[in-house]
């Protein structure tokens, strides 16, 4: 216990770049996944098909490979740089690149599934008073697609801030690699530096759930 | 054909055919509404009356024929469609407002992000014509606490509020419990009676007798008979059209 203590702000720390890590690609991933479901929806065939391929490559393929690709394949082999003279901001953006890449895949169905949520005669009434398909989309549609998903999304969200573990493959020092770190230097204290991390996870999970929770109730739109 | 039309049909459809499928919902159809005219399309369930209604905007498309409309064959897509979409107003079986949206905010989407006018100015007149079916109280009360009556003349406001040049009714009654009927028909009329151009799928034959110029009797995809309501009604000429002027006028 006096380690986790003596620790507090190193995991304090590794905790704020979990949460950075999670917001950072939790929003590229919300803007991104609502492209692609409308990529998925659009009357192009190009467009449609690309969106599927893009969504069944990410979504089957383990988030590990995809960091590790984006750490070693992108970073090192085609020398993407975000940063040239900090190393850990360098690896912070390639897993953000990574993680957003795969999140999005899953936002993608979800907000695809809300979609057909939204009754056929939502679209057609949109489309009588002139409005154009990325209208259509963007003021009628989406609105009510995103609140029938809310708490699906939460869920997501959840995943997401548990995933950015996977981002300490490529070293960056998130709550994880901080963690193994400690056990490294505590031996003897690797239960409760254990269970201090797992506390640390459910004290960011479980507000969002039961957030999320709420604001589908709150929003859900009536029929 | 149409006898209040000064010049050219608003709307002309020539030698229109469309499959669902294996089904031939519309065959051969040949049809214009005049400006200003009130055209009452009836016919048995599955006669094709509502396709017909939906091809005029291009809800559904066509197989082969052509449809003019104010001297321009109809859009394939893109912004030239959802032009001609914003000058035919449409009003819905299912009313269709948007669920997520206040009733006022219904009725000025459309002029403030396809006509591009001021929201202050679009709100003015939304409240105007919420006035002018009945509604302005309900102005900021969204779709589902409202009855269907009041709903379908929110509708009718929505599709007012761009202004058309004509306003499809494609069976805008049938979803109503039948003591919100009236004011929904008293709306229609009165539009009928300032002029608006009107294409009315309906069952309700008073309606199609008061309002309507022309009466379009359809079945099995095909116009049948169309001509006078006074003369329709009382002495129909196809033995198709008496038979089912028969179940319907006997109650």
């Amino acid at each position: 216990m006096e380690a986790v203590v003596d620790e507090l702000p190193v995991i304090l720390g590794a905790f704020w770049l979990t949460v950075k890590l999670t917001v950072v690609s939790g929003v590229i991933s919300l803007v991104w996944g609502i492209v692609l479901a409308a990529m998925r929806v659009s009357p192009l065939p190009v467009l449609r098909g690309a969106g599927a391929l893009y969504v069944n490559v990410l979504r089957n393929t383990p988030l590990t490979l995809i960091i590790v690709f984006c750490g070693l394949g992108l970073g090192t082999v085609m020398n993407v740089q975000f940063s040239q003279d900090d190393l850990s901001l360098n690896s912070f953006w390639l897993s953000i690149v990574g993680l957003s890449a795969y999140t999005s895949a899953f936002v993608c169905e979800v907000v695809r599934s809300g979609i057909n949520t939204v009754p056929l005669g939502q679209a057609e009434a949109a489309r009588a008073i002139g409005l154009t398909f990325l209208q259509t989309l963007r003021l009628v549609i989406l609105p009510q697609a995103v609140r029938a998903v809310i708490a699906p999304l939460g869920s997501l969200l959840n995943a997401l801030v548990k995933n950015t573990t996977v981002a300490a493959a490529i070293g960056v020092m998130e709550a994880a690699l901080r963690m193994k770190n400690l056990f490294d230097a505590h031996g003897d204290a690797i239960i409760p530096i254990f269970l201090g991390f797992a506390a640390g996870f459910i004290v960011l999970t479980l507000p969002l759930n039961l957030l999320s929770g709420r604001l589908a109730q709150r929003l859900a739109v009536a029929r | 054909m149409t006898e209040n039309s000064g010049g050219a049909p608003l709307v002309r459809l020539e030698g229109v055919n469309k499959h669902f499928g294996p089904l031939h919902v519309l065959r051969d159809i040949d049809l214009s509404v005049g400006r200003g005219e009130v055209v009452v399309v009836i016919g048995p369930s599955g006669s094709g009356k509502s396709t017909l209604c939906r091809v005029i905007n291009r809800l559904e498309t066509i197989d082969t024929g052509t449809i003019v409309f104010d001297g321009q064959e109809l859009p394939a897509e893109g912004r030239a469609l959802a032009r001609l979409r914003s000058e035919v107003g449409m009003v819905f079986q299912s009313f269709n407002l948007f669920s997520h949206k206040t009733i006022l905010e219904n009725v000025t989407l459309g002029p403030i992000k396809v006509r591009k006018i001021a929201r202050q100015q679009a709100e003015q007149r939304g409240m105007e014509l919420l006035e002018r079916v009945g509604i302005a109280s309900q102005a900021s009360k969204y779709p589902a606490q409202l009855s269907g009556g009041q709903q379908q003349r929110a509708a009718i406001a929505r599709a007012l509020a761009m202004d058309p040049k004509m306003i499809l009714f494609d069976e805008p009654t049938s979803a109503l419990d039948p003591e919100m009927v009236q004011e929904v028909l008293d709306v229609m009329t009165g539009l009928a009676r300032d002029g608006m151009t009107m294409m009315v799928v309906t069952h309700e034959m008073g309606f199609a007798r008061r309002a309507a110029n022309r009466v379009v009797f359809m079945a099995d995809g095909q116009i049948v008979e169309e001509g006078d309501p006074s003369v329709f009604f009382t002495q129909p000429s196809t033995e198709r059209a008496r038979d089912f002027l028969s179940k319907i006028l006997t109650h």
